[in-house]
């Protein structure tokens, strides 16, 4: 199964609802304990029947965490139960239709996974709800919690990374800058809409002279760390040296702040408590993330100065793939919408195969620089070819 | 006066919309004739139901359209390669959806019903739009299959089709003067669209084009904007880039004898599912015209073997006097000096051989020398691959040479007329 065919499943969250005794298939007896320590994730079964399964959390660490199921992709949160706080024991209840799922927690709900683990749902697929306003409801909860993952993710790897660069740690700041960038561009549509924080963010050189901006964010740092050669150019034929000199360590630091700030202010935006997203606004994110992929990096004009292209590549594949299967649900309702999806699923799997050669995200990916043309033009027809039926979805998804 | 030259500006005169752009200028009323099988038009009125109209030429007969079909004025060129993720029934998927978009196209209807602008707000439309409003303006769309269709470049059988291989469609050899570059050569499959609105061309392109997404890519496209020839007797002789007719003595779609010896590949012929068909040989020829523009009248007039003005064969007599090749002057030389073009390319140079040429002038801006990047666009239709190979081959002491760069070519086996229900080359994987 796919990571994206697993969206296909209805999944309903929903916490402590085992208290109401509303339960069909687990009772209060058949809990699962899941012990939570600052840096364990302990339940108890790995091998659950399909239906509403509910985890008895009981937190004896030292500070507030957070337990998650993950989808196969270890990537689509498709349940967690947030501010567990420590001494708290606290059910939670997802409906879990079969198949392959990870569970996790998440100390003081910032960072990566703590205790990954696989978590089997076996037994019969249940039927699947034909009320579009619960698929609705169901797609954007899936997707938000998507969202906040990756920018609770993402802060950290972000202060690690900054902190390296401010201090004149090149190397490592280097070796972080690809890793670090994955959860920013897995959902960057989402920081794009708030207006001045992805340029502040991720703005390239040409874009920011072009507006009149300071350039700041990653990029800046990224030249820092790749400094041109006497004659380079940049992206635009421009002498790369003209009107640009190394960072000062004061510069250094300043610009290292402020992508710490500008990230924590996205975090803080995502989890605010009225933070939330439309349905067409998921559906369009896959789309734009696609349209980022085809504008900017297949041109390899993103990082420029790092070569690092084909990851952020990857990782916005890799957000329009959650996207699309937070809303496959509601696309199914139509046989036209079911075949869409399963082109889309087709094209989503080739696209896959053709990064795969070049690297991975845990791996890591040949310098985009080092790809014949004929390369490049092998990944840019995938991703047309994927990018043009994944412009159906919202018409579709939204039934109009 | 058909030997006459467009008066300059004649063209600007007629709206793009009008009736008369189908036929180009000094021809109109022109009679299309039916000889080619696919040449029938009929007008139609504009998309817009006002009183302008343009001809429709019918996408069905027994040949393919935009081969006979009077010379239109506009030209895009498409060559594309299959994805290696497409199977043989995938192949017949995009043939018969490119067949179906292509016969709606070529009527001045948009690529599905209601495609533009009838659709979804939360969708993009199924039809590009450039072309609302305007009429059919005479489109032809002509499909081609290339050698590495049958087998890619590894060799590999892709589709099962190897065995149904044409025997001649094989990859062009190295000819004199060849420079080509591989961005603009080959091609699995390709796609001819002509029309006298060069935006109803382009249009036309870009959906299949579109249509083909994850199917099949664009490897290389040209855009052509004048004719080059004429293939009825309806049509004026146009000029190509050098400033000379061009097309005098071509195959022309009255000519029905001529066309079944020259043209169409015979029943009788090997393979038989391309019966009706022909061969397409597409070469993109580089012209130094910088170099030519300082060239004398009468040695421009000597090279070409024809006058600039009338396109008379130096031999005398009107643009359509057979050329006399032993005629010679007062010194004794032939009037049609052995290095003319006219003499190398004519079929009593080459066994008789001839071809039905369509081609086109082409600007692509220029190169970093600022010279223009200009030349033509030579298309020729034949019964036989051979047919070309001798002409070009009698060519290689052509004194034009010095004045033109191969910097492309392609061929592709063109299948016989599609009719209604079917798609474009169904016989080959009958």
């Amino acid at each position: 199964m796919t990571p994206r065919a697993l969206a296909a499943s209805a999944i309903t969250v929903v916490a402590a609802l085992a208290l109401t005794g509303c339960v069909a298939k687990a009772d209060l007896a058949a809990a699962i304990p899941v012990a939570i320590t600052d840096d364990a994730c302990g339940v108890e079964v790995a091998t659950a029947e399909a239906g509403a399964l509910t985890f008895r959390l009981t937190n004896s660490g030292s500070e507030v965490n957070e337990f998650e199921v993950l989808a196969d992709d270890k990537l689509r949160i498709v349940g967690e139960k947030e501010n567990v706080a420590p001494g708290q024991t606290v059910d939670f209840t997802a409906h879990l239709e079969p198949g392959t799922y990870y569970t996790a927690c998440k100390f003081q709900q910032v960072g990566a996974p703590v205790g990954l683990a696989e978590f089997t749902v076996t037994g019969e697929a249940g039927a699947l709800s034909e009320d579009r306003q619960v698929l609705a409801d169901q797609a954007v909860t899936e997707y938000l919690a998507y969202v906040r993952s990756q920018a609770a993710e993402l802060l950290p790897a972000v202060e690690e990374f900054a902190a390296a660069y401010a201090a004149g740690d090149d190397e490592a700041a280097r070796s972080l800058y690809a890793t670090t960038r994955i959860p920013y561009e897995r959902i960057e549509p989402t920081a794009e809409a708030f207006g001045d924080l992805d340029p502040q963010i991720d703005f390239r050189e040409v874009d920011a002279v072009a507006d009149g901006l300071e350039w700041t964010g990653f990029h800046r740092i990224e030249k820092d760390l790749w400094p041109p050669a006497a004659g380079d150019l940049n992206s635009d034929g421009r002498d790369a040296s003209a009107d640009w000199a190394p960072s000062t360590p004061e510069e250094r630091r300043a610009f290292a702040d402020q992508l710490v700030a500008d990230v924590a202010e996205l975090h803080d935006l995502v989890t605010a408590e009225d933070f939330s997203v439309s349905l067409d606004a998921i559906s369009n994110g896959a789309i734009a993330l696609l349209d980022e992929v085809a504008a900017g990096k297949i041109t390899g004009e993103e990082d420029w100065w790092s070569g690092t292209d084909l990851s952020d590549f990857a990782a916005n594949v890799q957000g329009a793939g959650v996207a699309f299967g937070a809303v496959r649900a509601l696309a199914e309702t139509t046989d036209a919408g079911a075949e869409l999806a399963a082109g889309i699923d087709a094209r989503f799997d080739d696209l896959e195969a053709a990064l795969a050669t070049y690297g991975s995200l845990d791996d890591g990916f040949v310098d985009y620089a080092t790809l014949t043309d004929a390369q490049k033009k092998g990944l840019s027809d995938a991703v047309n070819a994927l990018a043009e039926p994944l412009s159906q979805l919202t018409a579709t998804v939204l039934g109009a | 006066m058909a030997e006459q030259a467009p008066a300059p500006g004649s063209r600007d005169g007629i709206s793009r919309r009008g009736i008369l752009g189908l036929f180009g200028a000094g021809a109109a009323g022109a009679v299309v004739g039916a000889a080619g099988g696919a040449g029938t038009a009929v007008a139609v009125t504009g998309a817009f139901g006002g009183p302008e109209a343009s001809a429709a030429y019918d996408f069905h007969g027994t040949h393919q359209a935009g081969i006979t079909t009077p010379a239109q004025d506009r030209l895009h060129f498409a060559a594309f390669d299959v994805s290696d993720s497409l199977d043989r029934a995938g192949l017949v998927g995009l043939l018969a959806d490119w067949t179906d978009a292509a016969a709606r196209l070529t009527q001045g209807l948009e690529v599905e019903e209601g495609g533009a602008v009838g659709g979804s707000d939360h969708a993009p439309p199924a039809d590009t739009g450039e072309a609302l409003g305007l009429p059919a303006a005479g489109l032809t769309i002509t499909f081609g299959f290339g050698p590495t269709l049958f087998e890619d470049a590894a060799g590999v059988d892709r589709f099962g089709i190897a065995a149904r291989r044409p025997p001649a469609l094989q990859a062009l050899p190295r000819f004199q003067g060849d420079a080509l570059k591989a961005e603009w050569t080959g091609g699995d499959l390709c796609i001819q669209a002509c029309a006298d609105d060069p935006q109803v061309a382009v249009h036309a392109i870009r959906n299949l084009s579109r249509i083909a997404f994850g199917r099949a890519s664009l490897r290389w496209s040209q855009l052509g904007f004048g004719r080059t020839s004429s293939t009825s007797t309806s049509q004026s002789t146009p000029r190509n880039l050098f400033g000379f007719k061009d097309g005098t003595a071509n195959v022309k779609a009255e000519d029905g004898e001529a066309l079944a010896e020259h043209v169409w590949v015979d029943a009788a012929d090997e393979p038989a599912w391309l019966a009706g068909g022909s061969y397409l040989v597409a070469r993109k020829i580089r012209m130094v015209i910088e170099n030519w523009d300082r060239v004398q009248l009468g040695e421009q007039e000597q090279l070409v073997g024809r006058s600039k003005g009338e396109g008379a064969p130096l031999s005398g007599g009107t643009e359509f006097a057979e050329p006399d090749f032993e005629a010679t002057g007062a010194t004794g030389a032939p009037l049609m000096a052995a290095t003319s073009h006219v003499r190398l390319a004519h079929a009593a140079s080459n066994g008789g051989v001839r071809m039905l040429r369509r081609g086109y002038n082409f600007v692509d801006g220029n190169d970093q020398l600022g010279r223009l990047d200009a030349g033509l666009f030579f298309l020729s239709f034949q019964r036989s691959p051979e047919q070309f190979v001798t002409v070009q081959r009698s060519l290689a002491s052509d004194g034009l040479n010095e004045y033109l760069k191969h910097v492309g070519s392609a061929i592709f086996a063109v299948p016989g007329g599609i009719r209604p229900g079917e798609h474009v080359g169904q016989p080959l994987f009958a």
